[in-house]
């Protein structure tokens, strides 16, 4: 066990808990926070993805050790009230279907055009490529992702 | 197993005896509960008894506070196929109020006032369609009475529009809340008039996801984010091979002593004796629960437990399948799948069970010109919903409460019921959104588990399967594969047709489907291969193997009969609807020849179809009709899909853009499965266990572009669930032939690009 002091969403958060405990299981089991999904535990599936310092990572395979003074944001976090330019989006473009993978698109989107703010369909492969949707909602991602990067 | 989509839907007769229980709500407003018990008759008792009890009744829940927002109750499950805001939209229609002011709420499985609480066999619309509309029609007459008996005028003279009451004469209004404690206490009426289609102002306007927001700032909606005060986290162990069980944990001690471990024990999922149904899984009977504090200590106690395993005996269960009574063999053994291949291909050998015989194939066959003979293959699959098995238990002596993603509550609070020996209204279960389903949630191993679970550690209970355990624990699509032969004169019309297929451990055919019907001298013949790998129903089941070897078959005839491959289809329908053969054939052959024409119209079939690389295919399964064309280019062994053309039946569309949205799901999700998608076993091991092996389709691999066309007519609603995913399957393969000059008749064609 081991004691750390979590940025998150801007807000300092402590836990006492085992080093080897990925992100993920921290934000959803410790920190009440369970819009980070868990979909494959390995780094495949892009469905836990959340910002380390304005960069998407996989929190599923990210120990809490590991993260140090940097700051996490995660979808409850993105924005207040859902109004981040991809949040946006993704209600003008309907994407959801069942909606379990959308936090880790979203979240895998908003890093994206925050590096490139206005990429090319082969850059929205590229990032996007980690997350899987078992519903098969890719074209609306990249639709939503267009909009969004023209706001 | 049989399935849903096996049975036929059965034509009803609507009596308009609905019943109306009503009760005024504190806060002035009323509580509508619309019931359909018994307003529903089958008038083909054949059929009923391939059906569940009740399968067409539906009851809705219309709330009205004195401010007047409407709250509609959502009764069945939402996976993703946006039930949620289409079944209200049809209750709001009728009712005709503002869509804007109208809150839905997932209703909690609630067997006194609803029924066919569940997805699937793409029914939720096509069985609501009535029952909803006449819900929002009773409530909409009652609130029409009220304002009638306060206002002293005819009740002909009160109309209404979007939640208002009007009498234009007189100049009075109200709003539908002021007259919502009235209305309930009026007599339920005992007619209703339904709105003109053309008069719909809700229904045929696309509408967005009413959950899209909590969807799009993480607020937990699924079963796995349930969170309790005092729950435990647990995880179970399954046998690592199918044909394996339990025998005895070897390191109980060390397990227990783990940081944040509370208990380690075996579970009994089903009692001995006990009758399965339907949605009753075969897989492992037996499995080991480990409980803790939270997720990654469980999953490292996981990880080190310790069990002895022991190969299972031959056995036999005896099943009650919705009212037909069914024994399954369940063989001992370690099977792989190259065991698998070989017992395919040597039945597909063999004579087989007869369902299907018109005219004279074997003369037809003995005489003709030219026989075309092909064999299709399709794996074990694994479905993969995003979301892994999970549910929320919390069980004591006195009562069940479970909450997660389920298909079929109400088939497993019936299992439920019979394992804790408890009554039925002592569980309640509350349907969280699904993660997905695509037929795997329509089993639920894992509530029991999870109930079994909380009753012995007496705590609520999270429990979740691990990605790999989701994997590895059975219940996949079956393997199957098919024979096709098809006879030509020295016209080269077709004149017999003969098609054999095998499943592991079910049978892919639908004897009536086309070209049934198209052909003077038909066989359909089958058999099923008892195997201790569990399978279950899987998106589209057994139509989505069959619809891909069939089309892949009939572009091939067509090709040696040198006809346009959508020209041969338009002819053997325009036969089937002239001169039917048989009685029995499920597809309308008009509705069917409408969507391959409307594709070959909005694809640009004519003009293009000789410089690109097309491929078409066709099916009708759930009640609807769907056709693709698929436009794609081969770059360095790699298939790219261009463009997605795909033309639809599916009579009104009611959330039309959420029905595109389907549709594109099915488009891609079909493209990765017919490319990528595989299980396969090695002495009972399934050989992938999670996304590094088992490859899904990715966002780089999608088409460029998907368009939707829906065919245009007053037809009440069908499915959209299913039926757009048969037919991508036939239309890659097609497709692919005329990019590689080869023909793809084993599944995943990427194994076979090289
Ligand atoms: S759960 Fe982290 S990538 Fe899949
Ligand atoms: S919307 Fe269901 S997995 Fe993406």
């Amino acid at each position: 066990m081991a004691k750390y002091n979590l940025k998150i969403n801007g807000k300092i958060r402590k836990v006492d808990i085992d080093p080897s405990t990925p992100m993920l299981w921290v934000l959803r089991d410790h920190l009440d926070m369970p819009g980070t999904k868990y979909g494959c535990g390995m780094a495949q599936c892009g469905a836990c993805t959340v910002h380390l310092d304005g960069t998407a990572v996989r929190s599923c395979s990210l120990p809490v050790s590991a993260i140090g003074k940097g700051a996490i944001t995660t979808i409850e976090g993105l924005s207040e009230n859902g109004t981040h330019p991809v949040q946006k989006a993704w209600i003008e473009h309907d994407v959801a279907q069942c909606g379990y993978c959308q936090s880790g698109q979203i979240m895998s989107a908003a890093a994206l055009l925050k590096d490139n703010p206005k990429p090319t369909d082969a850059d929205i492969d590229n990032a996007m490529s980690g997350n899987i949707c078992r519903c098969g909602t890719y074209l609306r991602i990249k639709e939503a992702i267009k909009t969004a990067s023209k706001n | 197993m049989t399935n849903i989509q096996n049975m036929k839907p059965v034509k009803t007769t609507y009596n308009r005896r609905s019943f109306l229980k009503s009760s005024a709500l504190s806060g002035g407003g009323f509580l509508l509960s619309i019931g359909w018990l018994s307003s529903f008759k089958s008038i083909d008792n054949q059929s009923v008894t391939n059906l569940p009890p009740n399968w067409n009744e539906l009851n809705g829940f219309i709330k009205i506070t004195a401010d007047n927002v409407i709250k509609i109750m959502s009764p069945n499950p939402e996976g993703g196929q946006g039930v949620k805001t289409s079944m209200p939209m049809i209750v709001a229609e009728e009712l005709d109020v503002d869509w804007k002011n109208v809150i839905v709420e997932q209703a909690d499985l609630d067997t006194k006032h609803f029924t066919r609480q569940f997805i699937g066999g793409s029914q939720a619309i096509h069985q609501g369609w009535k029952p909803l509309r006449n819900a929002g029609a009773t409530a909409r007459q009652m609130l029409r009475e009220a304002a009638a008996t306060q206002w002293q005028v005819p009740v002909d003279e009160v109309s209404t529009e979007l939640g208002i009451l009007y009498h234009k004469k007189s100049g009075k209004s109200a709003k539908y809340g002021e007259m919502a404690s009235a209305a309930a206490q009026i007599p339920i009426p005992k007619e209703v008039k339904l709105k003109d289609v053309k008069d719909f102002k809700i229904i045929g306007k696309s509408k967005s996801n009413v959950d899209i927001e909590k969807i799009v700032t993480g607020k937990p909606l699924f079963g796995i984010d349930t969170q309790r005060d005092g729950m435990l986290i647990a995880m179970i162990v399954h046998p690592p091979a199918m044909g394996l069980k339990f025998k005895a944990i070897q390191n109980e001690d060390v397990i227990k002593k783990m940081k944040g471990i509370k208990d380690v024990f075996p579970i009994k999922i089903f009692n001995e004796g006990y009758e399965k149904t339907f949605f009753d899984t075969l897989n492992f009977n037996e499995v080991v629960a480990v409980v803790g504090n939270s997720t990654w200590e469980v999953m490292k106690a996981q990880k080190a437990l310790k069990i002895d395993w022991e190969p299972i005996q031959s056995s036999t269960e005896n099943r009650n399948m919705l009212g037909r009574k069914l024994t399954v063999k369940i063989p001992a053994g370690l099977e792989s799948s190259t065991e698998h291949t070989e017992k395919l291909a040597e039945m597909l050998k063999k004579p087989l069970n007869v369902l299907r015989k018109d005219g004279d194939p074997e003369i037809a066959f003995k005489n003709a010109s030219k026989v075309i003979e092909r064999t299709y293959t399709g794996p074990f699959l694994a479905h993969n919903c995003m979301e892994p098995m999970n549910f929320f238990a919390h069980v004591t002596d006195e009562k069940a409460e479970l909450a997660g993603p389920l298909q079929k509550p109400e088939f497993t609070e019936q299992a439920l019921s019979a394992r804790l020996e408890m009554p039925l209204d002592k569980i309640d279960i509350q349907i969280t959104r699904l993660g997905g389903g695509f037929g795997k949630r329509s089993y639920a191993h894992w509530l029991l588990e999870a109930a079994l679970i909380s009753q012995k550690v007496k705590a609520p209970v999270k429990l979740i399967y691990s990605r790999e355990d989701d994997m590895t624990s059975g219940i996949y699509r079956p393997a199957y594969s098919a024979t096709y032969r098809a006879a030509l004169d020295a016209n080269n019309d077709l004149v017999g047709f003969h098609v054999k297929a095998v499943g592991i451990p079910e049978s892919p055919l639908f004897p009536n489907r086309f070209p049934a019907g198209a052909v003077d001298n038909y066989l359909a013949e089958d058999f099923t291969i008892d195997s201790n790998i569990t399978v279950g129903s899987y998106r589209a089941p057994r139509s989505n193997f069959i619809a891909a070897a069939e089309q892949s078959f009939l572009d091939e005839v067509a090709e040696a009969t040198g006809k346009d491959p959508i020209e041969f289809r338009l002819d053997l329908l325009k036969k089937a609807q002239e001169k039917p053969v048989g009685k029995t054939n499920d597809y309308d052959p008009a509705r069917y020849a409408g969507v391959l024409e409307l594709v070959r119209e909005k694809s640009g079939w004519e003009q293009a179809k000789s410089t690109k690389k097309l491929g078409v295919s066709a099916y009708y399964c759930h009640d609807s009709y769907a056709a693709h064309v698929l436009d794609i280019e081969v770059k360095n062994g790699e298939p790219i899909v261009k463009n997605v053309c795909c033309a639809i039946d599916c009579g009104i569309v009611v959330n039309p853009d959420t029905a595109k949205n389907m549709a594109e799901g099915a488009v891609i999700d079909g493209i990765g499965v017919a490319l990528f998608g595989k299980m396969t076993f090695t002495k009972g091991v399934p050989d992938k266990n999670n996304f590094h092996t088992y490859r899904m389709i990715r966002m780089n691999e999608a088409p460029k572009k998907i368009d939707v066309h829906f065919v245009q007519n007053n037809i009440e609603p069908s499915g959209m669930g299913e039926p757009a995913y048969p037919p991508v399957f036939g239309a890659l393969a097609n497709a692919l032939y005329k990019a590689t000059g080869k023909r793809f008749y084993q599944q995943p064609f990427m194994d076979f690009m090289g």
